[in-house]
């Protein structure tokens, strides 16, 4: 399959920076996967999981949310808030994060931002989970 | 007299060289800190350089309207992000902050987001509003506080308190030197002509207006983590080489010292030996 170069950074690293044959990530429209020679685009991106193919075929699972990708002149760039690969993840943190997020949610008392920013944490935590497993 | 001299000289001796020793060791914490801030800096550059392209793209989209973040709003009053050092000792490099923002506003109202313990003292003293005193550690500084930070600034931009944001920072140029600089951040600087007249074919989801609504915070972010780690770099990198230059100057002065000190002693014993020597022929 033809691959093209795809970069992959979030504000503290560069994550992934070579050629891939395919990327599936969630925008905030739905599922979009990338091919070689796709036409230029950009979407924001939402939570959820992301499948990246490299050239050698081997796919990878990751956690990734927020951001934006883009692709132009035939290549993408993803530039996540934050993007942890599935061996990265720490199983037992997000399990953490995801109890505290319910527990203030379901207090019932936290207003608009705040309780946005639970919703938010939840959602992380659960497709960490999810990609995890 | 030349006794007391003597004395004196050797006090003076032990003062320098017990200041030498903190310079010494503040040279090697430097030292040893500037490696991984080196570091923290090299990984921040990509989002940024990325995040700037694409905005920049997505900017050059925007036609005539009123968009937030793009459309110029008339400047009443400006808000600077202003990063300086936690500490002082670094030579110039927190005056060479305030200095920049000072030349730079020139006769606009503005206010201050200071970040780093010294920019807070500094905004303080000069009496000039400040947005928050939250962010009075640099050091310690994480990408989730940046996000905070960021949404703060936004919040605070869409609510008209200031039309125009700019970031001032020290950017790491190498070991010996660092730059100050001052960016604008928002609205975001209009493209350059040649940018301007590239063909764009691009497809967006949603439209561009929504699209920046969306990432701004997190661009926003991305571009202040950058020039933090880029400042503290520059800070250390800059304590470091001044405290390698107090620590040489220590060392002259201690020499010289050491010098004027034989010559004391030498001539106090000169003289003890003339009056004895003029006492035996009597």
């Amino acid at each position: 399959m033809a691959a093209f170069h795809l970069q992959i950074v979030t504000p503290d690293r560069l994550v992934y920076d070579g050629e891939a044959e395919k990327i599936i990530v969630r925008t905030v429209g739905g599922d979009v996967c990338i091919l070689a020679r796709h036409i230029d685009y950009a979407a924001p991106l939402g939570t959820g999981e992301a499948r990246v193919t490299d050239a050698e075929g081997n796919t990878r699972m990751a956690a990734c949310s927020g951001g934006l990708i883009s692709v132009s002149g035939g290549e993408a760039r993803v530039m996540a808030t934050t993007f942890e690969w599935a061996e990265e993840i720490d199983l037992e943190r997000a399990e953490h994060a995801r109890d505290a997020a319910e527990k203030k949610l379901s207090q019932n008392n936290c207003e608009g931002y705040e309780c946005a920013l639970a919703e938010a944490k939840l959602k992380r935590a659960l497709v960490r989970i999810q990609v995890k497993k | 007299m030349a006794g007391a001299s003597m004395k004196d000289i050797k006090l003076r001796i032990k003062s320098v060289e017990s200041t030498m020793q903190i310079t010494k060791a503040m040279q090697l914490v430097a030292t040893s800190k500037l490696r991984r801030a080196k570091e923290r800096m090299e990984n921040s550059k990509p989002y940024a350089h990325i995040s700037q392209a694409a905005i920049r793209s997505a900017v050059n989209r925007c036609t005539e309207g009123n968009i937030p973040f793009v459309s110029v709003r008339p400047v009443k009053k400006r808000c600077y992000v202003v990063i300086a050092g936690d500490r002082g000792l670094a030579g110039g490099y927190n005056a060479n902050v305030f200095k920049a923002v000072a030349a730079h506003c020139e006769n606009t109202d503005y206010c201050v987001l200071p970040m780093g313990r010294k920019a807070i003292e500094k905004i303080h003293r000069s009496n000039v509003e400040s947005l928050t005193d939250e962010y009075a550690k640099v050091e310690g500084m994480t990408v989730g506080g940046c996000y905070k930070l960021a949404r703060l600034l936004i919040d605070s931009y869409l609510q008209e308190q200031f039309d125009e944001l700019w970031l001032v920072y020290t950017g790491f140029q190498s070991m010996m030197s660092q730059e100050v600089a001052v960016e604008q951040l928002l609205p975001v600087p209009k493209p350059t002509e040649e940018e301007a007249s590239a063909p764009v074919s691009t497809v967006y989801e949603l439209n561009v207006e929504e699209l920046l609504e969306k990432v701004m915070p997190d661009f926003l972010a991305g571009r202040i983590y950058s020039a933090l780690c880029d400042s503290f770099a520059s800070e250390v990198a800059s304590r470091r080489s001044a405290m390698d230059s107090a620590t040489k100057n220590a060392g002259e002065m201690i020499s010289d010292l050491r010098l004027k000190y034989n010559r004391a002693r030498q001539g106090a014993i000169t003289q003890e030996i003339t009056e004895i020597v003029a006492g035996a022929e009597e």
